[in-house]
């Protein structure tokens, strides 16, 4: 964002840079920084909250008044703490013939589908796997957490792609099944950590990794401090 | 699992100096026309989308309000976006801040680009240029960065 507001400046259009990384925005140094502590992902801090968001860029645009470079901190914020985990009813197993994350992920189409048709798909599947391919794309991860070779398993796609479009409409269907606006990041920890096909997503990244595959390859299959 | 450690991953992420830093006085804020641009790799669905390392930008319309996020960082929340494009691409509130008289207008075209690069020297000497003009050309006064 930084080396963008110096190019626009230098073109005659004055910025504005939020920034959610105070030491990023400090060292990058826009022509007028504000830092917003707020988890990355929401730089305007909180959905459904435009009382939030107007004050946000209230102070924002406050900094126009400025006759030189200015940087200043928004004076709220927003900290994720690491624990809050959304709160979403799974399906109760339906096939007892199919693997557990496979039966999860088809139960979950319903929630998914309300989900898409209340927000729209905004980041759902659909990038490289389709709403009704998540299946095979998750059958894809689970030959690979059982030893088959990456290349192989059939992943139907770049695998740090096809594991977003695997958290994408998992997330998204969590969204129709909780009752509240979910703090930033909850709905990952739910994916990752209480989901079978997030349990999967990340056995089949540690299986790739342990069999050597190349970092990237596997490594942005999940956030990287995993 | 914490914001707090994804966020001290970034350190190592490439940054360009500026010798100098350009700075424009705009016109006064209820005059100015405003347009957002967003590192969150925003794309209309038939637009294309990102490619990894992806220097360029697209085009984001006022309308439709259709955007889709077509990042390939897996290192940010998503169900902000998700619930409410305003989390990251506060067109609305630009609206009702039209509708208030606190801004001039709000442009029909904004920008987006791919946040996370690791090489920046594109986007300073090529697509950021490009990007400039293209708002220029629309008389763009005022810009709003937001950062995904």
């Amino acid at each position: 964002m930084s080396t963008l507001a110096h190019v626009f400046e230098a073109e005659g259009i004055a910025t504005i840079a939020l920034g959610s990384i105070k030491n990023q925005i400090e060292s990058t140094a826009p022509p007028r920084g504000l830092w917003c502590d707020f988890p990355l992902g929401r730089p305007l801090g909180i959905p459904l909250d435009p009382e939030f968001q107007h004050r946000v860029l209230s102070a924002a645009f406050d900094l126009l008044a400025s006759s030189e470079p200015v940087f200043a901190e928004y004076d709220v914020s927003i900290v994720d703490d690491g624990t809050e985990v959304m709160a979403c009813p799974l399906p109760p197993r339906h096939d007892p013939n199919a693997h557990p994350a496979i039966d999860e992920a088809n139960g979950l189409r319903p929630a998914y589908e309300r989900a898409i048709a209340k927000y729209g798909n905004r980041v759902g599947a659909g990038r490289t796997v389709e709403a009704e391919d998540i299946t095979t794309a998750i059958d894809a991860f689970i030959r690979i957490a059982d030893g088959v070779p990456w290349k192989e398993a059939n992943v139907p796609g770049i695998p740090a792609r096809v594991s977003q479009d695997i958290r994408g409409y998992y997330e998204t269907a969590a969204l129709a099944l909780s009752d509240h606006a979910p703090s930033a990041w909850a709905g990952t920890r739910w994916f990752l950590d209480h989901t079978e096909a997030g349990k999967i997503v990340m056995n089949a990244r540690q299986a790739m990794a342990d069999a050597g595959e190349k970092q990237p390859v596997w490594f942005y299959m999940a956030p990287g401090d995993r | 699992m914490a914001d707090s450690d994804v966020k001290a991953m970034t350190a190592g992420l490439d940054r360009i100096e500026f010798e100098e830093t350009a700075f424009t006085i705009p016109v006064p804020l209820n005059e100015a026309k405003v347009a957002i641009v967003t590192s969150a790799s925003l794309h209309h669905p038939d637009d294309e989308d990102f490619a990894p390392a992806d220097t360029g930008y697209r085009v984001l319309k006022s309308q439709p309000r259709d955007y889709v996020m077509g990042h390939w960082s897996p290192n940010f929340d998503v169900t902000g976006f998700a619930l409410d494009i305003n989390t990251v691409f506060p067109i609305d509130r630009l609206d009702e801040l039209v509708a208030n008289g606190t801004i001039g207008s709000v442009a029909d075209e904004h920008l987006a680009y791919a946040g996370n690069q690791f090489d920046l020297s594109a986007v300073k000497l090529d697509s950021g240029p490009a990007g400039a003009k293209f708002l220029k050309e629309q008389g763009v006064d005022v810009v709003i960065l937001t950062p995904v």
